[in-house]
Protein backbone atom coordinates (compact mmCIF):
# COMPACT_ATOMS: atom_id res chain seq x y z
CA UNK A 1 0.00 0.00 0.00
CA UNK A 2 2.43 2.59 0.84
CA UNK A 3 4.48 2.26 -2.59
CA UNK A 4 1.15 2.20 -3.88
CA UNK A 5 1.20 5.98 -4.79
CA UNK A 6 4.80 5.61 -6.98
CA UNK A 7 3.03 3.00 -8.94
CA UNK A 8 3.08 4.61 -12.51
CA UNK A 9 -0.03 2.61 -13.36
CA UNK A 10 -3.28 4.66 -11.82
CA UNK A 11 -6.21 2.07 -13.02
CA UNK A 12 -5.17 -1.53 -13.39
CA UNK A 13 -7.39 -3.75 -15.01
CA UNK A 14 -6.78 -7.60 -15.30
CA UNK A 15 -8.97 -10.61 -16.59
CA UNK A 16 -11.94 -8.55 -16.25
CA UNK A 17 -15.23 -10.61 -16.79
CA UNK A 18 -18.72 -9.07 -16.70
CA UNK A 19 -22.24 -10.17 -18.11
CA UNK A 20 -25.81 -8.59 -17.73
CA UNK A 21 -27.88 -12.02 -16.85
CA UNK A 22 -26.74 -14.10 -20.00
CA UNK A 23 -25.52 -12.01 -21.93
CA UNK A 24 -21.61 -11.26 -21.42
CA UNK A 25 -20.30 -8.13 -22.05
CA UNK A 26 -17.17 -7.90 -21.03
CA UNK A 27 -15.22 -11.30 -22.04
CA UNK A 28 -11.69 -11.18 -20.57
CA UNK A 29 -10.32 -7.24 -20.58
CA UNK A 30 -6.50 -6.16 -19.06
CA UNK A 31 -5.89 -2.80 -19.65
CA UNK A 32 -3.64 -0.13 -17.55
CA UNK A 33 -4.22 3.37 -17.69
CA UNK A 34 -0.98 5.40 -16.36
CA UNK A 35 -1.08 8.41 -13.55
CA UNK A 36 -1.11 11.59 -15.65
CA UNK A 37 -2.08 10.65 -19.21
CA UNK A 38 -5.55 10.81 -20.92
CA UNK A 39 -6.96 7.47 -21.97
CA UNK A 40 -10.13 6.72 -24.47
CA UNK A 41 -12.18 4.08 -24.63
CA UNK A 42 -13.49 3.60 -27.65
CA UNK A 43 -15.66 1.17 -29.47
CA UNK A 44 -19.02 0.11 -31.09
CA UNK A 45 -22.39 1.10 -29.69
CA UNK A 46 -23.59 -1.43 -26.84
CA UNK A 47 -19.99 -2.73 -26.35
CA UNK A 48 -19.60 -2.00 -22.83
CA UNK A 49 -18.26 1.14 -22.27
CA UNK A 50 -20.25 2.92 -20.09
CA UNK A 51 -20.11 -0.71 -18.17
CA UNK A 52 -16.49 -0.72 -17.77
CA UNK A 53 -16.77 3.07 -16.38
CA UNK A 54 -18.88 1.68 -13.91
CA UNK A 55 -16.76 -1.28 -13.08
CA UNK A 56 -13.64 1.34 -12.50
CA UNK A 57 -16.15 3.41 -10.03
CA UNK A 58 -17.27 0.22 -8.25
CA UNK A 59 -20.98 0.71 -9.18
CA UNK A 60 -21.05 -3.07 -10.68
CA UNK A 61 -18.69 -5.82 -8.87
CA UNK A 62 -16.65 -8.24 -12.00
CA UNK A 63 -18.03 -11.67 -12.56
CA UNK A 64 -14.20 -12.56 -12.73
CA UNK A 65 -10.85 -10.53 -12.60
CA UNK A 66 -9.81 -7.15 -11.05
CA UNK A 67 -10.27 -3.49 -11.02
CA UNK A 68 -7.75 -1.50 -9.38
CA UNK A 69 -7.57 1.83 -8.71
CA UNK A 70 -4.79 3.23 -7.08
CA UNK A 71 -3.43 0.04 -6.36
CA UNK A 72 -6.60 -0.60 -4.36
CA UNK A 73 -8.99 -3.50 -5.62
CA UNK A 74 -12.53 -1.85 -5.91
CA UNK A 75 -14.53 -4.80 -5.87
CA UNK A 76 -13.29 -5.98 -2.28
CA UNK A 77 -13.62 -2.72 -0.99
CA UNK A 78 -15.93 -1.88 2.20
CA UNK A 79 -18.57 0.77 1.40
CA UNK A 80 -16.35 3.36 3.55
CA UNK A 81 -13.51 2.95 1.85
CA UNK A 82 -15.25 2.98 -1.25
CA UNK A 83 -17.04 6.41 -0.70
CA UNK A 84 -13.67 7.19 0.30
CA UNK A 85 -12.24 6.03 -3.30
CA UNK A 86 -14.75 8.14 -5.16
CA UNK A 87 -14.19 11.64 -3.59
CA UNK A 88 -11.22 11.39 -5.86
CA UNK A 89 -12.83 9.95 -8.87
CA UNK A 90 -15.23 12.47 -10.93
CA UNK A 91 -17.34 10.84 -13.37
CA UNK A 92 -19.68 12.65 -15.75
CA UNK A 93 -22.30 10.64 -16.86
CA UNK A 94 -23.40 9.94 -20.38
CA UNK A 95 -27.04 11.22 -19.53
CA UNK A 96 -25.78 14.34 -17.42
CA UNK A 97 -27.67 13.29 -14.56
CA UNK A 98 -28.40 16.30 -12.80
CA UNK A 99 -30.31 16.25 -9.69
CA UNK A 100 -33.34 17.73 -11.48
CA UNK A 101 -34.62 19.43 -8.12
CA UNK A 102 -31.25 22.25 -8.06
CA UNK A 103 -30.19 24.92 -10.06
CA UNK A 104 -27.31 24.51 -11.85
CA UNK A 105 -25.55 26.64 -9.36
CA UNK A 106 -26.16 23.86 -6.12
CA UNK A 107 -25.52 20.81 -8.41
CA UNK A 108 -22.24 22.07 -8.97
CA UNK A 109 -21.92 23.00 -5.47
CA UNK A 110 -23.34 19.53 -4.14
CA UNK A 111 -19.92 17.40 -3.86
CA UNK A 112 -18.75 20.44 -2.19
CA UNK A 113 -20.91 21.18 0.27
CA UNK A 114 -21.67 17.32 0.90
CA UNK A 115 -18.02 16.63 1.43
CA UNK A 116 -16.07 19.62 2.74
CA UNK A 117 -16.80 22.56 5.56
CA UNK A 118 -15.62 25.43 3.01
CA UNK A 119 -17.66 28.62 3.92
CA UNK A 120 -20.14 29.25 1.59
CA UNK A 121 -18.90 32.56 -0.13
CA UNK A 122 -15.89 29.91 -1.01
CA UNK A 123 -18.29 27.42 -2.67
CA UNK A 124 -19.71 29.94 -4.20
CA UNK A 125 -16.59 31.43 -5.75
CA UNK A 126 -15.26 27.59 -6.28
CA UNK A 127 -18.53 26.86 -8.37
CA UNK A 128 -18.58 30.29 -10.47
CA UNK A 129 -14.80 29.39 -11.61
CA UNK A 130 -15.86 25.63 -12.60
CA UNK A 131 -19.07 27.01 -14.35
CA UNK A 132 -16.91 30.00 -16.11
CA UNK A 133 -14.69 26.95 -17.44
CA UNK A 134 -17.14 24.93 -19.36
CA UNK A 135 -18.61 28.80 -20.50
CA UNK A 136 -22.20 28.69 -18.21
CA UNK A 137 -21.31 31.29 -15.58
CA UNK A 138 -24.63 32.85 -16.79
CA UNK A 139 -26.80 29.93 -16.68
CA UNK A 140 -26.24 29.24 -13.03
CA UNK A 141 -29.91 30.03 -11.85
CA UNK A 142 -31.14 27.99 -14.46
CA UNK A 143 -32.94 24.28 -13.38
CA UNK A 144 -31.45 21.37 -15.48
CA UNK A 145 -35.11 21.35 -17.18
CA UNK A 146 -34.41 24.74 -18.66
CA UNK A 147 -30.64 23.15 -20.23
CA UNK A 148 -30.11 21.87 -23.42
CA UNK A 149 -28.96 18.31 -24.11
CA UNK A 150 -25.18 19.59 -24.47
CA UNK A 151 -25.40 22.37 -21.89
CA UNK A 152 -26.87 19.69 -19.06
CA UNK A 153 -23.46 17.55 -19.78
CA UNK A 154 -21.37 20.70 -19.47
CA UNK A 155 -23.14 21.69 -16.35
CA UNK A 156 -22.35 17.65 -15.54
CA UNK A 157 -18.41 18.19 -16.46
CA UNK A 158 -18.43 21.28 -14.12
CA UNK A 159 -19.91 19.19 -11.46
CA UNK A 160 -17.44 15.99 -11.41
CA UNK A 161 -14.44 18.54 -11.21
CA UNK A 162 -15.83 20.43 -8.10
CA UNK A 163 -14.15 18.53 -5.38
CA UNK A 164 -10.76 18.32 -7.88
CA UNK A 165 -10.34 14.45 -8.17
CA UNK A 166 -7.20 12.52 -9.04
CA UNK A 167 -8.97 11.15 -12.00
CA UNK A 168 -12.11 12.02 -14.00
CA UNK A 169 -14.10 9.63 -15.88
CA UNK A 170 -16.12 11.23 -19.34
CA UNK A 171 -18.66 9.19 -20.72
CA UNK A 172 -19.45 10.69 -24.41
CA UNK A 173 -18.18 14.55 -23.23
CA UNK A 174 -18.62 15.82 -27.13
CA UNK A 175 -21.74 13.75 -28.13
CA UNK A 176 -24.69 17.18 -29.02
CA UNK A 177 -22.13 19.97 -28.87
CA UNK A 178 -21.49 22.28 -31.49
CA UNK A 179 -17.96 22.57 -32.78
CA UNK A 180 -16.59 25.45 -30.79
CA UNK A 181 -17.72 23.90 -27.51
CA UNK A 182 -16.33 20.51 -28.59
CA UNK A 183 -13.15 22.61 -29.09
CA UNK A 184 -13.16 23.98 -25.54
CA UNK A 185 -14.03 20.91 -24.12
CA UNK A 186 -11.31 19.27 -25.83
CA UNK A 187 -8.92 22.09 -24.50
CA UNK A 188 -10.57 21.77 -21.21
CA UNK A 189 -9.92 18.03 -20.63
CA UNK A 190 -6.44 18.10 -21.48
CA UNK A 191 -5.92 21.28 -19.80
CA UNK A 192 -7.52 20.52 -16.11
CA UNK A 193 -4.98 17.04 -16.57
CA UNK A 194 -1.54 18.52 -17.50
CA UNK A 195 -2.48 21.25 -14.80
CA UNK A 196 -3.77 19.85 -12.36
CA UNK A 197 -2.32 16.44 -12.26
CA UNK A 198 -5.47 14.46 -13.22
CA UNK A 199 -5.59 11.28 -14.55
CA UNK A 200 -8.40 11.16 -17.25
CA UNK A 201 -10.75 8.33 -18.98
CA UNK A 202 -12.76 9.51 -21.74
CA UNK A 203 -15.24 7.46 -23.64
CA UNK A 204 -16.34 9.02 -26.86
CA UNK A 205 -16.85 7.83 -30.77
CA UNK A 206 -15.69 11.17 -32.11
CA UNK A 207 -11.79 9.88 -33.64
CA UNK A 208 -10.83 13.09 -34.63
CA UNK A 209 -10.96 14.98 -31.21
CA UNK A 210 -9.51 12.20 -29.28
CA UNK A 211 -6.76 11.27 -31.10
CA UNK A 212 -5.78 15.11 -30.93
CA UNK A 213 -5.72 14.60 -26.88
CA UNK A 214 -5.46 11.29 -26.23
CA UNK A 215 -2.23 9.47 -24.77
CA UNK A 216 -3.52 6.30 -24.99
CA UNK A 217 -6.67 4.91 -27.26
CA UNK A 218 -7.80 1.25 -25.85
CA UNK A 219 -10.81 0.18 -28.89
CA UNK A 220 -13.24 -2.58 -27.46
CA UNK A 221 -15.58 -4.80 -29.40
CA UNK A 222 -17.32 -7.94 -28.99
CA UNK A 223 -16.06 -7.52 -25.04
CA UNK A 224 -12.53 -7.79 -25.53
CA UNK A 225 -9.58 -4.83 -26.16
CA UNK A 226 -9.03 -5.28 -29.58
CA UNK A 227 -6.41 -2.50 -30.03
CA UNK A 228 -4.72 -0.26 -27.57
CA UNK A 229 -1.83 2.06 -27.93
CA UNK A 230 -1.25 5.77 -28.23
CA UNK A 231 -3.36 7.62 -31.41
CA UNK A 232 -0.16 7.17 -33.31
CA UNK A 233 0.37 3.54 -33.10
CA UNK A 234 -3.08 2.71 -33.75
CA UNK A 235 -2.83 4.99 -36.95
CA UNK A 236 -0.62 2.96 -37.79
CA UNK A 237 -1.44 -0.52 -36.65
CA UNK A 238 -2.47 -3.10 -39.55
CA UNK A 239 -5.09 -4.43 -37.05
CA UNK A 240 -8.39 -4.59 -39.19
CA UNK A 241 -10.15 -3.48 -36.30
CA UNK A 242 -8.19 0.06 -35.68
CA UNK A 243 -8.61 0.63 -39.24
CA UNK A 244 -12.25 0.03 -39.40
CA UNK A 245 -12.84 2.29 -36.30
CA UNK A 246 -10.53 5.14 -36.98
CA UNK A 247 -11.29 5.14 -40.72
CA UNK A 248 -15.24 4.64 -40.42
CA UNK A 249 -15.44 2.01 -42.91
CA UNK A 250 -18.98 0.33 -42.30
CA UNK A 251 -17.78 -3.18 -43.26
CA UNK A 252 -15.14 -4.58 -41.09
CA UNK A 253 -14.35 -7.27 -38.05
CA UNK A 254 -16.59 -4.82 -35.99
CA UNK A 255 -20.28 -5.74 -36.41
CA UNK A 256 -22.95 -2.83 -37.61
CA UNK A 257 -25.80 -4.89 -36.36
CA UNK A 258 -27.04 -6.23 -32.58
CA UNK A 259 -26.59 -10.16 -32.87
CA UNK A 260 -29.90 -11.25 -34.87
CA UNK A 261 -30.52 -14.05 -36.88
CA UNK A 262 -30.06 -14.09 -40.95
CA UNK A 263 -31.71 -10.62 -42.49
CA UNK A 264 -32.51 -12.74 -45.48
CA UNK A 265 -34.21 -15.26 -43.25
CA UNK A 266 -35.74 -13.21 -41.09
CA UNK A 267 -37.44 -11.12 -44.21
CA UNK A 268 -38.24 -14.33 -45.98
CA UNK A 269 -37.93 -17.11 -43.78
CA UNK A 270 -40.93 -18.87 -41.18
CA UNK A 271 -42.17 -16.56 -39.40
CA UNK A 272 -42.10 -17.16 -35.74
CA UNK B 1 -51.39 -28.80 -12.18
CA UNK B 2 -47.06 -29.03 -12.39
CA UNK B 3 -47.30 -25.28 -13.96
CA UNK B 4 -49.61 -24.28 -11.30
CA UNK B 5 -47.18 -25.22 -8.65
CA UNK B 6 -44.45 -24.03 -10.17
CA UNK B 7 -46.10 -20.34 -10.66
CA UNK B 8 -46.90 -20.71 -7.22
CA UNK B 9 -44.26 -21.18 -6.18
CA UNK B 10 -42.06 -18.95 -7.97
CA UNK B 11 -44.27 -16.28 -6.73
CA UNK B 12 -44.00 -17.28 -3.11
CA UNK B 13 -40.26 -17.01 -4.01
CA UNK B 14 -40.17 -13.44 -5.45
CA UNK B 15 -42.35 -12.28 -3.01
CA UNK B 16 -40.35 -13.29 -0.13
CA UNK B 17 -37.60 -12.09 -1.89
CA UNK B 18 -38.98 -8.58 -2.02
CA UNK B 19 -39.73 -8.81 1.53
CA UNK B 20 -36.24 -9.33 2.15
CA UNK B 21 -35.13 -6.44 0.10
CA UNK B 22 -37.98 -4.37 2.05
CA UNK B 23 -36.33 -5.45 5.38
CA UNK B 24 -33.03 -4.90 4.58
CA UNK B 25 -33.85 -1.62 2.72
CA UNK B 26 -35.79 -0.93 5.92
CA UNK B 27 -32.83 -1.28 8.09
CA UNK B 28 -30.38 0.95 5.90
CA UNK B 29 -33.06 3.72 5.78
CA UNK B 30 -33.17 3.17 9.54
CA UNK B 31 -29.50 3.60 10.19
CA UNK B 32 -28.80 6.73 7.76
CA UNK B 33 -32.51 8.62 9.97
CA UNK B 34 -29.50 10.17 12.49
CA UNK B 35 -27.45 11.78 9.19
CA UNK B 36 -31.25 13.16 8.15
CA UNK B 37 -31.66 14.82 10.81
CA UNK B 38 -28.13 16.33 10.65
CA UNK B 39 -29.74 17.68 7.26
CA UNK B 40 -32.63 18.78 9.14
CA UNK B 41 -33.35 21.37 5.96
CA UNK B 42 -33.88 18.37 3.62
CA UNK B 43 -36.80 17.26 6.12
CA UNK B 44 -38.24 20.33 6.28
CA UNK B 45 -38.75 20.40 2.47
CA UNK B 46 -39.98 17.04 2.71
CA UNK B 47 -42.45 17.94 5.42
CA UNK B 48 -43.87 20.80 3.06
CA UNK B 49 -44.13 18.56 -0.21
CA UNK B 50 -45.46 15.29 1.70
CA UNK B 51 -47.04 16.73 5.07
CA UNK B 52 -48.47 20.38 4.01
CA UNK B 53 -49.26 19.96 0.57
CA UNK B 54 -51.58 17.13 1.18
CA UNK B 55 -53.65 19.09 4.25
CA UNK B 56 -56.46 20.43 1.43
CA UNK B 57 -57.36 16.64 0.05
CA UNK B 58 -56.83 15.45 3.85
CA UNK B 59 -59.77 18.44 4.94
CA UNK B 60 -61.65 18.30 2.29
CA UNK B 61 -62.53 14.36 2.32
CA UNK B 62 -62.36 15.18 6.57
CA UNK B 63 -65.50 17.16 5.93
CA UNK B 64 -67.59 15.52 3.47
CA UNK B 65 -67.17 12.25 5.53
CA UNK B 66 -67.83 14.19 8.60
CA UNK B 67 -70.95 15.64 7.08
CA UNK B 68 -72.24 12.40 5.66
CA UNK B 69 -71.83 10.71 8.92
CA UNK B 70 -73.43 13.16 11.05
CA UNK B 71 -76.23 12.78 7.79
CA UNK B 72 -76.50 9.36 8.63
CA UNK B 73 -75.94 8.55 12.32
CA UNK B 74 -78.15 11.06 12.56
CA UNK B 75 -81.35 9.21 10.74
CA UNK B 76 -80.80 6.20 12.65
CA UNK B 77 -80.63 7.60 15.98
CA UNK B 78 -83.50 9.97 15.75
CA UNK B 79 -85.62 7.07 15.07
CA UNK B 80 -84.32 6.17 19.40
CA UNK B 81 -84.82 9.22 20.31
CA UNK B 82 -81.14 9.23 21.26
CA UNK B 83 -79.66 12.32 18.73
CA UNK B 84 -77.89 13.94 21.39
CA UNK B 85 -76.03 11.22 21.02
CA UNK B 86 -74.73 12.15 17.39
CA UNK B 87 -71.40 13.42 18.94
CA UNK B 88 -69.87 10.76 20.52
CA UNK B 89 -71.18 8.47 17.47
CA UNK B 90 -69.73 10.45 14.84
CA UNK B 91 -66.26 11.18 17.10
CA UNK B 92 -65.66 7.84 17.96
CA UNK B 93 -66.07 6.17 14.57
CA UNK B 94 -63.56 9.18 13.11
CA UNK B 95 -61.59 8.86 15.78
CA UNK B 96 -61.02 5.50 16.04
CA UNK B 97 -61.21 4.24 12.68
CA UNK B 98 -61.98 6.02 9.80
CA UNK B 99 -59.55 8.73 10.42
CA UNK B 100 -56.62 6.82 10.83
CA UNK B 101 -57.35 4.38 7.83
CA UNK B 102 -59.28 7.27 5.19
CA UNK B 103 -55.98 9.64 6.00
CA UNK B 104 -53.79 5.86 4.93
CA UNK B 105 -55.41 5.89 1.79
CA UNK B 106 -55.47 9.18 0.74
CA UNK B 107 -51.88 9.66 1.99
CA UNK B 108 -50.98 6.75 -0.01
CA UNK B 109 -52.50 8.37 -3.52
CA UNK B 110 -51.55 11.79 -3.01
CA UNK B 111 -47.89 11.73 -1.17
CA UNK B 112 -47.10 8.07 -1.43
CA UNK B 113 -47.39 7.95 -5.17
CA UNK B 114 -45.18 10.82 -5.76
CA UNK B 115 -42.74 9.62 -3.40
CA UNK B 116 -42.44 6.66 -5.91
CA UNK B 117 -42.76 8.49 -8.77
CA UNK B 118 -40.46 10.75 -7.32
CA UNK B 119 -37.84 8.24 -6.20
CA UNK B 120 -37.94 5.99 -9.39
CA UNK B 121 -37.73 9.15 -11.80
CA UNK B 122 -34.25 10.01 -10.10
CA UNK B 123 -33.27 6.13 -10.29
CA UNK B 124 -34.41 6.36 -13.75
CA UNK B 125 -32.25 9.01 -14.83
CA UNK B 126 -29.19 8.10 -13.38
CA UNK B 127 -29.69 10.66 -10.21
CA UNK B 128 -29.49 8.33 -7.73
CA UNK B 129 -26.19 6.92 -9.00
CA UNK B 130 -24.94 10.09 -9.77
CA UNK B 131 -25.02 10.81 -6.06
CA UNK B 132 -23.07 7.52 -4.88
CA UNK B 133 -20.61 8.17 -7.49
CA UNK B 134 -20.17 11.19 -6.00
CA UNK B 135 -19.76 9.64 -2.58
CA UNK B 136 -22.80 10.62 -1.35
CA UNK B 137 -25.34 7.61 0.02
CA UNK B 138 -28.85 8.29 -1.29
CA UNK B 139 -30.38 6.45 1.31
CA UNK B 140 -29.21 9.08 3.84
CA UNK B 141 -29.70 11.94 1.27
CA UNK B 142 -32.48 11.09 -0.65
CA UNK B 143 -34.80 7.87 1.10
CA UNK B 144 -34.02 8.95 4.98
CA UNK B 145 -35.64 12.57 4.74
CA UNK B 146 -38.50 11.34 2.86
CA UNK B 147 -39.27 8.66 5.47
CA UNK B 148 -39.34 10.94 8.21
CA UNK B 149 -41.38 13.44 6.84
CA UNK B 150 -43.78 10.90 5.65
CA UNK B 151 -43.63 9.33 9.51
CA UNK B 152 -44.34 12.15 11.08
CA UNK B 153 -47.27 14.16 8.98
CA UNK B 154 -49.25 10.61 8.49
CA UNK B 155 -50.45 10.83 12.54
CA UNK B 156 -50.87 14.78 12.01
CA UNK B 157 -53.18 14.49 8.82
CA UNK B 158 -55.09 11.77 10.31
CA UNK B 159 -55.92 14.10 13.25
CA UNK B 160 -56.54 16.79 10.87
CA UNK B 161 -58.86 14.62 9.01
CA UNK B 162 -60.66 13.35 12.80
CA UNK B 163 -60.91 17.16 13.50
CA UNK B 164 -62.18 18.95 10.68
CA UNK B 165 -64.59 15.66 10.27
CA UNK B 166 -66.09 16.03 13.75
CA UNK B 167 -66.65 19.72 12.18
CA UNK B 168 -68.50 19.03 9.59
CA UNK B 169 -70.75 16.54 11.45
CA UNK B 170 -71.02 19.11 13.32
CA UNK B 171 -72.42 21.90 10.79
CA UNK B 172 -74.49 19.44 9.59
CA UNK B 173 -76.17 17.87 12.93
CA UNK B 174 -76.25 21.81 14.41
CA UNK B 175 -76.71 23.44 11.19
CA UNK B 176 -79.43 21.29 9.12
CA UNK B 177 -80.75 19.24 11.57
CA UNK B 178 -81.22 20.95 15.09
CA UNK B 179 -79.56 18.48 17.30
CA UNK B 180 -78.84 20.41 20.67
CA UNK B 181 -74.70 22.09 20.48
CA UNK B 182 -74.60 21.70 23.86
CA UNK B 183 -75.38 18.14 24.39
CA UNK B 184 -73.54 17.11 21.30
CA UNK B 185 -70.23 18.93 22.69
CA UNK B 186 -70.35 17.56 26.25
CA UNK B 187 -71.88 13.81 25.63
CA UNK B 188 -68.77 13.68 23.26
CA UNK B 189 -66.62 14.90 25.87
CA UNK B 190 -68.02 12.23 28.52
CA UNK B 191 -68.03 9.17 26.05
CA UNK B 192 -64.99 9.66 24.22
CA UNK B 193 -61.89 8.44 26.29
CA UNK B 194 -58.29 9.88 25.95
CA UNK B 195 -56.80 6.86 26.37
CA UNK B 196 -58.77 3.94 25.01
CA UNK B 197 -59.89 5.66 21.98
CA UNK B 198 -57.94 9.46 21.16
CA UNK B 199 -54.47 7.31 21.93
CA UNK B 200 -54.97 3.97 20.00
CA UNK B 201 -56.03 6.16 17.51
CA UNK B 202 -53.52 7.51 17.45
CA UNK B 203 -51.28 4.39 17.83
CA UNK B 204 -52.85 3.17 14.65
CA UNK B 205 -51.88 6.23 12.24
CA UNK B 206 -48.80 5.98 13.35
CA UNK B 207 -48.25 2.46 12.25
CA UNK B 208 -50.42 3.43 9.20
CA UNK B 209 -47.80 6.14 8.37
CA UNK B 210 -45.03 4.01 8.97
CA UNK B 211 -45.73 1.57 6.73
CA UNK B 212 -47.09 3.47 4.12
CA UNK B 213 -44.01 5.55 3.95
CA UNK B 214 -42.25 2.63 3.82
CA UNK B 215 -43.73 1.21 0.94
CA UNK B 216 -43.65 4.37 -1.16
CA UNK B 217 -39.78 4.48 -0.64
CA UNK B 218 -38.98 0.97 -1.09
CA UNK B 219 -41.29 0.88 -4.13
CA UNK B 220 -39.66 3.91 -5.89
CA UNK B 221 -35.86 2.85 -4.79
CA UNK B 222 -36.66 -0.90 -6.26
CA UNK B 223 -38.50 0.72 -8.85
CA UNK B 224 -37.12 -1.08 -12.41
CA UNK B 225 -35.61 2.25 -13.81
CA UNK B 226 -37.72 3.08 -16.76
CA UNK B 227 -40.45 4.66 -17.70
CA UNK B 228 -43.07 1.46 -17.20
CA UNK B 229 -41.21 0.58 -14.44
CA UNK B 230 -41.91 3.45 -12.53
CA UNK B 231 -45.28 3.95 -13.23
CA UNK B 232 -45.63 0.39 -12.33
CA UNK B 233 -43.89 0.81 -9.07
CA UNK B 234 -46.77 4.17 -8.04
CA UNK B 235 -49.74 1.94 -8.49
CA UNK B 236 -47.88 -0.91 -6.69
CA UNK B 237 -47.25 1.61 -3.89
CA UNK B 238 -51.58 2.60 -3.81
CA UNK B 239 -52.51 -1.18 -4.10
CA UNK B 240 -49.83 -2.13 -1.42
CA UNK B 241 -50.42 0.27 1.19
CA UNK B 242 -53.98 0.34 1.04
CA UNK B 243 -54.27 -3.63 1.47
CA UNK B 244 -51.10 -3.55 3.96
CA UNK B 245 -53.53 -0.31 6.12
CA UNK B 246 -56.91 -2.41 5.91
CA UNK B 247 -55.18 -5.71 7.32
CA UNK B 248 -52.75 -4.36 10.18
CA UNK B 249 -56.23 -1.77 10.88
CA UNK B 250 -58.29 -5.24 11.44
CA UNK B 251 -55.24 -6.78 13.43
CA UNK B 252 -54.82 -3.09 15.69
CA UNK B 253 -58.53 -2.96 16.43
CA UNK B 254 -58.82 -6.76 16.93
CA UNK B 255 -55.51 -6.29 20.12
CA UNK B 256 -57.01 -2.43 21.04
CA UNK B 257 -61.00 -3.08 21.33
CA UNK B 258 -61.05 -7.02 21.11
CA UNK B 259 -61.84 -8.17 24.19
CA UNK B 260 -64.67 -5.99 26.49
N1 LIG C 1 -29.21 -3.09 -16.73
C1 LIG C 1 -28.94 -3.82 -17.84
N2 LIG C 1 -29.49 -5.04 -17.99
C2 LIG C 1 -29.21 -5.79 -19.07
N3 LIG C 1 -28.39 -5.42 -20.06
C3 LIG C 1 -27.81 -4.22 -19.97
C4 LIG C 1 -28.05 -3.35 -18.86
N4 LIG C 1 -27.33 -2.24 -19.03
C5 LIG C 1 -26.69 -2.38 -20.19
N5 LIG C 1 -26.97 -3.58 -20.76
C6 LIG C 1 -26.40 -4.09 -22.01
O1 LIG C 1 -25.01 -4.02 -21.88
C7 LIG C 1 -24.43 -3.63 -23.10
C8 LIG C 1 -23.39 -2.59 -22.83
O2 LIG C 1 -24.01 -1.41 -22.38
P1 LIG C 1 -23.19 -0.08 -22.20
O3 LIG C 1 -24.14 0.96 -21.71
O4 LIG C 1 -21.99 -0.34 -21.38
O5 LIG C 1 -22.78 0.24 -23.72
P2 LIG C 1 -21.89 1.43 -24.28
O6 LIG C 1 -20.67 0.80 -24.83
O7 LIG C 1 -21.72 2.48 -23.25
O8 LIG C 1 -22.79 1.94 -25.47
P3 LIG C 1 -23.03 3.45 -26.00
O9 LIG C 1 -21.84 3.82 -26.79
O10 LIG C 1 -24.24 3.32 -26.85
O11 LIG C 1 -23.23 4.30 -24.78
C9 LIG C 1 -25.55 -3.17 -24.01
O12 LIG C 1 -25.59 -4.06 -25.11
C10 LIG C 1 -26.80 -3.28 -23.22
O13 LIG C 1 -27.77 -3.96 -23.97
MG1 LIG D 1 -22.47 4.32 -22.92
Amino acid sequence: MANASKDEVLVRIRGLHFSHGPRVILDGIDVDIRRGSVATIMGPSGTGKTTLLRLIGGQLKPDAGTVEVDGQNVASLSRGELFQLRKRMGMMFQTGALFTDLTVFDNVAFPLREHTDLPESMIRDLVIIKLNAVGLRGARDLMPSELSGGMARRVALARAISLDPMMIMYDEPFTGQDPITVGVIMQLIRRLNDNMGLTSVIVSHDVAEVSAISDQICLLSGGKVVADGSPRDLRESQSAWAKQFLNAEPDGPVPFHYPAKDYRDDLFGERD
Amino acid sequence: MDQWLQALGKGGLSFFERLGRGNVFLLRTLTGLPSAMGHFRLVIQQLHSVGVLSIQIIGVSGLTVGMVLGLQMYNTLVDFGAEDSLGPVVALSLVRELGPVLAALLFAGRAGSALTAEIGLMKATEQLSGMEMMAVDPIKRVIAPRFVAGFISMPLLAAIFSAVGILGSYFVGIGLLGVDSGAFWSQMQSKVDLMEDVVNGVIKSVVFGFVATWIAVFEGYDAVPTTEGVSRATTRTVVHTAFAVLGLDFVLTAMMFGED
